[in-house]
């Protein structure tokens, strides 16, 4: 190694780049392994989304008889059936408030939290943050039977019912997308330059104008992630929505049970649900997937 | 492992050091929101405006909605789960828990009295449990680090199969898991088509659903939902390591194969450790998997920890029953986590991160 720098040695000093050498040419074996590996683990992902559109696509006899690749008859039935085998527009309706409300509010609460773990020093901020990281590692079963009864014996001795409301659920959905959206906010905010708002705040913002004005506009693609993200795990959560709801508060992720009745188990409908169900949040994510990847990332490699 | 070098270092060479040479010398990811802002803390020194510290209750303020809310939702329901598991809270005091029996550790003892069946049947779920986490971690954990690996340099369709990847990460849990369900039918299923019909591999169209097999529909079904995650978080990883380190490598003679060995891997290790760990922690926990696969009873061969736990509670509405075992599993995932954390440190140096 012939680096003539004052900068410490490293093993891996670069050389001087004079020559541009094309990267190693992938020998034949690892051509080979990742055609084979990469073939293989696509089928797998994908297999199960075939049999999702395709079979929504089949009418009742062909997803009831033997399993065909290939559907015989092609018929769009199933997608206009889901609406009143059960009241999925009812449901989709829960689950839209629900999600929505539980993960705004959540972002909403984290972007103050996050912006004082990330730009002050006080008392506690350690315990404060590992409470928050903890908490996620916590079974949701443990929430669950506590919050449950909280909620019978408020509502049996005040009238006030949230066992089996909206703002109910949307409550018991906080217990893991708050500890999360703050955790993720405080990765994006720490990658802001703190030279940024504190140059405001010597211009005369005041602590919150400087939030407002420098570091959540400068966070924005963050913030849009991380409610999407918080939107999408509420969205497809089934433990707190098996008990909390009733029949007219029931969300997607319960009501979809309902196309197995007793005489007969509607599988084209069951699939077709499950891909309209699952449009909003893919599209979400395929829109957003470079932020979400990024913050994701960030926050578990720190 | 190295510490990244620290800014006085860098006093020497004028302006910014090459982001390059601090990369090299650091495995450590720069822990930036994806971007990289601060190039490993090398920014040049500028005249700083004070810290802002402890401007009085400023910070406190700011936090305060959020303790409110950890407080009413986390705090809370602990503290009084923890005093439920010391209650005999059966259903006849659902409505009013605060006339419930104190009843001790009686619960915590059924609960561990492995002769008995209220024991036996934990006892066994917690064995189910650890064999399903080991398998479906280490699966998910091995599918995601080498497809990722494969996709790090650059072909035709490599971002297309990025995105196809993400496709089970970003599917609702219960659509996907619906989808599984109805591929492991017996009797209108593919899995059964494919493997009887198609393949002729087994004799006859077998049960996946109720039975030993549910084990194993389980644990499929479990790393097709979680190995998309450890894809993206060791792509993340291998975004930084270096493009120098592999010419150099090259330069020496080393071949593909041995710079996965030599750089790439060990390149993994610090993501590596919290991977492992949040994949334990999601996959022990397991709720949705085995709820919407076998309905509110999973199979003997399938009952997780946390289903045998929710459905011991809602279907004999013993809550200081199922408080105790809550308490229990808590316990325990404390402890692996805290023997984890020693463990995997103990092979570092520190790091400033």
């Amino acid at each position: 190694m012939s680096s003539t720098s004052t900068a410490p040695r490293s093993p891996a000093a670069p050389r001087p780049a004079t020559v541009h050498r094309s990267p190693t040419a992938p020998p034949r074996s690892f051509l080979w392994t990742r055609r084979v590996v990469l073939t293989l683990v696509s089928l797998f992902t994908l297999v199960p989304v075939y049999v999702m559109i395709s079979s929504s696509l089949k009418p009742l006899g062909d997803v009831s008889g033997k399993f065909s690749w290939i559907p015989t008859s092609f018929t769009i039935r199933p997608y206009i059936d889901i609406w009143s085998t059960i009241p999925l527009a009812r449901y989709f309706l829960n689950s839209l408030i629900v999600a929505g409300t539980a993960s705004v509010c959540s972002v909403v609460v984290a972007i103050f939290a996050a912006y004082a773990v990330s730009r002050y020093r006080f008392r506690g901020k350690r315990v404060f943050t590992v409470t928050v990281l903890s908490t996620q590692m916590f079974p949701g079963i443990l929430f669950l039977l506590p919050l449950f009864l909280i909620f019978v014996n408020i509502g049996n001795s005040t009238g006030v019912n949230l066992y089996g409301s909206r703002g109910g659920l949307i409550l018991t959905y906080l217990t893991f997308s708050l500890p999360f959206s703050i955790w993720m906010l405080i990765g994006y905010f720490d990658s802001i330059p703190k030279d940024l708002d504190e140059a405001a705040m010597v211009d005369g913002c005041g602590p919150l104008g400087a939030l407002f004005r420098i570091v959540v506009p400068a966070a924005i693609p963050g913030i849009v992630a991380v409610t999407l993200y918080a939107f999408m795990t509420a969205w497809g959560e089934v433990l707190f929505a098996s008990v909390m709801t009733n029949d007219t508060t029931r969300t997607l992720a319960v009501g979809l049970q309902g196309y197995s009745t007793q005489n007969d188990v509607y599988w084209n409908q069951i699939m077709a649900a499950s891909l309209v169900v699952s449009v909003p949040v893919v599209a979400g994510f395929l829109l957003l997937q470079r932020y979400l990847v990024a913050g994701l990332t960030a926050g578990a490699v720190k | 492992m190295t510490s990244h070098p620290s800014p006085d270092h860098h006093s020497l060479t004028r302006g910014p050091a090459s982001p390059v040479l601090l990369e090299a010398t650091s495995q450590v990811p720069p822990a930036a929101g994806g971007d990289v802002l601060k190039s490993g803390g090398a920014r040049p020194r500028v005249p700083r405006i004070p810290d802002r510290i402890r401007r009085g209750g400023l910070p406190y303020l700011l936090l305060l909605p959020a303790l409110v809310l950890e407080l009413l939702i986390h705090i809370v329901p602990m503290a009084i789960g923890i005093v439920m598991s010391f209650r005999g809270l059966t259903q006849f005091f659902i409505r009013n828990w605060g006339q419930a029996p104190w009843t001790g550790l009686h619960n915590f003892k059924v609960a561990v009295d492995f002769n008995a069946p209220i024991g036996k049947a934990l006892l066994h779920s917690f064995y189910v449990t650890c064999g399903f986490t080991v398998l479906a971690v280490g699966l998910s954990w091995l599918i995601g680090t080498g497809v990722a690996i494969l996709l790090q340099e650059n072909f035709r369709g490599r971002g297309l199969l990025r995105t196809v990847f993400l496709i089970p990460y970003a599917l609702p849990a219960y659509a996907a898991i619906i989808t599984w369900a109805f591929m492991f039918q017996r009797d209108n299923g593919l899995v059964n088509h494919v493997l009887h019909d198609q393949l002729g591999i087994t004799a006859k169209p077998s049960f996946w659903l109720i039975g030993d097999n549910s084990f194993y529909a389980l644990v499929i079904v479990a790393i097709w939902k979680s190995w998309p995650f450890a894809f993206l978080m060791v792509m993340a990883a291998l975004q930084n390591i270096p493009r120098e380190l592999y010419e150099a490598a090259s330069i020496d003679g080393a071949g593909m194969w041995q710079q996965i060995r030599k750089i790439t891997l060990p390149s993994l290790r610090s993501v590596n450790q919290v991977l492992v760990l949040v994949l334990f922690l999601w996959t022990f926990n397991d709720f949705n998997t085995p709820y919407v696969l076998f309905g509110r009873s999973a199979p003997e061969a399938a009952d997780l920890v946390s289903i045998h736990i929710y459905q011991s509670s809602f279907d004999t509405w013993n809550f200081g029953s199922g408080s105790a075992m809550s308490v229990l599993l808590l316990l325990f995932l404390l402890l692996v986590t805290a023997v984890y954390l020693i463990f995997t440190s103990r092979g570092r140096k520190s790091t400033d991160v």
